[in-house]
């Protein structure tokens, strides 16, 4: 076990470096000159030298990537072009807003795809099932930037019952959780009917019907633990879109968290901004997915047990 | 009907895209006493807040969709199944290479690298195809890696090396060839991942300017009058849904049909 931890984390480490580099050169790989495109055309050759300076792109390239990785190293990603606050800072008052907004969503999923999932796969082939696996379908082609407009409009302004935007206490989560976690719940539900339709066909649930055992029981203990694997795996990949998926979501609901904060700084040209954003987001992303990966390696005994751990 | 529903859907789409400058249609046409005037009165899906007619626009805005979703997976579906071929027969550090590189943009969620690339590259058509397909390639090249492992020492390809065929030519007539199947497939998925895509990145303000139609920009243009004018956001969203279900719906079947999943199995046997 501890060598799946180690092999996975130096994995992890190498891909981080790669994004970091991606997101490094991505200002240089862009056609033209970013400094252009920040001030715009007219700007003076002043105010241009000016910013260049400041963002240290007039150093040469080699100097450029390792002052980027100095300051990664100690969290500290530049000014904002903007506001002149430190952008480690901005986004740091950003994160609980988004973590809260994705652990919503995620329990929405959950708590929408289990028994959508299980319902279609205990009635194979019946209406049940057809509804149950078209809506997910549905769920799937609905775009988040569409559904919340829809949210909003059934729910606050016709409704009443909901607030429209903002964070204000747990009813403004309800609609950008049920944005975000629709997507989530529809790939969800479709990957829990079909692990569960390939485990029940197992001879171990031929064995445990055989034994006289009762549906709940055999689909509960003996047919959905073994489903749970490819689940897992599928949830650690999904949390990662719905990170995607919540900078449009945020942008709907003007929900004051790190995709907010992207998007403003992408659409005022704040590079650093921008940079460090993207840099959060993949890092989490990465991360989460590593964490799947050594809570799957530990579930699965298979596995766990492989090295003599 | 799971058949021809979704499939007329397409077509729709399809003429609208390849045929709709044909149809002398007006979709920057202000009519200022038309402003956010709902269906009805001589027009089927009314006016938005300039007073142009939304129809219009939904015509002109799946023009958009088409060509970037075109020329997106066109691209993607080129370079992705090249690299990841290349990169799985050739193995060796070219294939661990690809990998990590692969690896890398999988790091990046969802549309988040097309979002900061359109970002950082200024809003256009051009530039969203030049994102999204920055993204999409690694989708086929991994599945075509995958593919090609899993088929490179088939006797037919053991001929071709023994008959003295060049690398290139293996790839491309004895490998590629094998695996267009699952593939394809992907490609249809694709397509509704990149109409999402281009929608998304108009929505944001990244993607296709004003005055040209996005359904994208529709939507978010509708989403500010939605009170008094809930039409605006209805019309471009219930069309780019309809075509996404139809895409989504369409793939199933051509999934079922190709029978991909089966497919792949007899071939790690």
């Amino acid at each position: 076990m501890l060598n799946i931890v180690i092999s996975r984390l130096i994995s992890a480490l190498l891909v981080m470096l790669g994004v970091s580099c991606l997101v490094f050169f991505l200002i240089h790989l862009v056609p033209g000159d970013p400094i252009e495109v920040m001030l715009g055309e007219s700007a003076q050759l002043a105010d241009r030298e000016a910013l260049r300076h400041a963002l240290g792109l007039d150093l040469p390239l080699l100097t450029q990537l390792v002052n980027f990785f100095d300051g990664l190293l100690r969290l500290d990603l530049g000014i904002s072009l903007h506001s002149r606050q430190p952008v480690v800072d901005i986004l740091l008052e950003r994160i609980p807003a988004t973590a809260e907004l994705a652990v919503a969503a995620l329990a929405v999923a959950v708590a929408v795809a289990f028994p959508l999932g299980i319902l279609a796969a205990m009635r194979k082939d019946t209406l049940w099932d057809s509804t149950s696996m078209g809506v997910s379908l549905l769920g799937v082609s609905i775009p988040n930037f569409w559904l919340g407009p829809m949210l909003i409009l059934l729910f606050s302004l016709w409704l009443g019952w909901l607030p429209v935007s903002g964070r204000e206490g747990l009813a403004s989560l309800v609609l950008p959780a049920l944005t975000l976690g629709t997507a989530m719940a529809a790939i969800l539900a479709r990957m829990i009917r079909a692990t569960l339709l390939e485990v029940l066909g197992e001879d171990f649930i031929r064995t445990a019907r055989a034994k006289g055992l009762d549906e709940r029981r055999v689909i509960g203990v003996h047919a959905l633990r073994n489903a749970l694997l490819p689940i897992i795996t599928l949830l650690g990949l999904q949390l990662g879109v719905l990170l995607a998926g919540a900078v449009v979501t945020e942008i709907v609901f003007s929900w004051p968290g790190v995709g907010q904060v992207t998007i403003d700084a992408i659409q005022r040209r704040d590079y650093p901004l921008v940079q460090a954003a993207v840099l959060l987001i993949s890092f989490t992303y990465v991360l989460v997915n590593t964490m799947t990966d050594l809570v799957y390696a530990w579930v699965d005994p298979r596995i766990r047990l492989q090295e003599g751990g | 009907m799971r058949f021809w529903l979704p499939a007329a859907i397409m077509l729709i789409w399809f003429v609208m895209a390849i045929a709709g400058p044909f149809f002398a249609l007006q979709p920057d046409y202000i009519q200022l006493d038309k402003i956010i005037a709902p269906p009805g009165d001589g027009s089927w899906f009314g006016y938005d807040d300039l007073g142009r007619p939304l129809g219009d626009r939904v015509v002109a805005g799946a023009q958009t969709s088409f060509f970037v979703a075109l020329w997106v997976v066109s691209v993607s579906l080129l370079f992705g199944t090249v690299i990841g071929a290349a990169s799985g027969y050739l193995g060796g550090w070219c294939d661990h290479v690809t990998v990590r590189v692969i690896d890398i943009f999988l790091a990046f969620p969802g549309i988040l690298l097309a979002i900061a690339m359109a970002g950082l590259m200024g809003p256009g058509i051009d530039n969203v195809v030049i994102a999204l397909s920055t993204v999409g390639w690694v989708g086929f090249a991994r599945l075509a890696r995958a593919q090609v492992l899993s088929i490179k020492h088939r006797e037919h390809v053991q001929a071709a090396v023994a008959l003295g065929t060049g690398q290139a030519r293996i790839i491309l007539r004895h490998l590629i060839p094998l695996i267009l199947a699952p593939l394809i497939v992907e490609a249809s998925f694709a397509v509704a991942g990149v109409i999402i895509g281009e929608a998304g990145l108009s929505f944001l303000g990244l993607g296709i300017q004003p005055p040209d139609a996005s359904w994208g920009s529709m939507i978010r243009d509708g989403t500010r009058y939605m009170l008094v004018a809930p039409h605006i956001v209805l019309v471009p969203g219930v069309a780019l849904m309809l075509v996404v279900l139809s895409v989504n719906l369409l793939g199933d079947r051509l999934r079922d049909r190709l029978d991909v999943r089966a497919a792949a199995r007899d071939r790690q046997v």
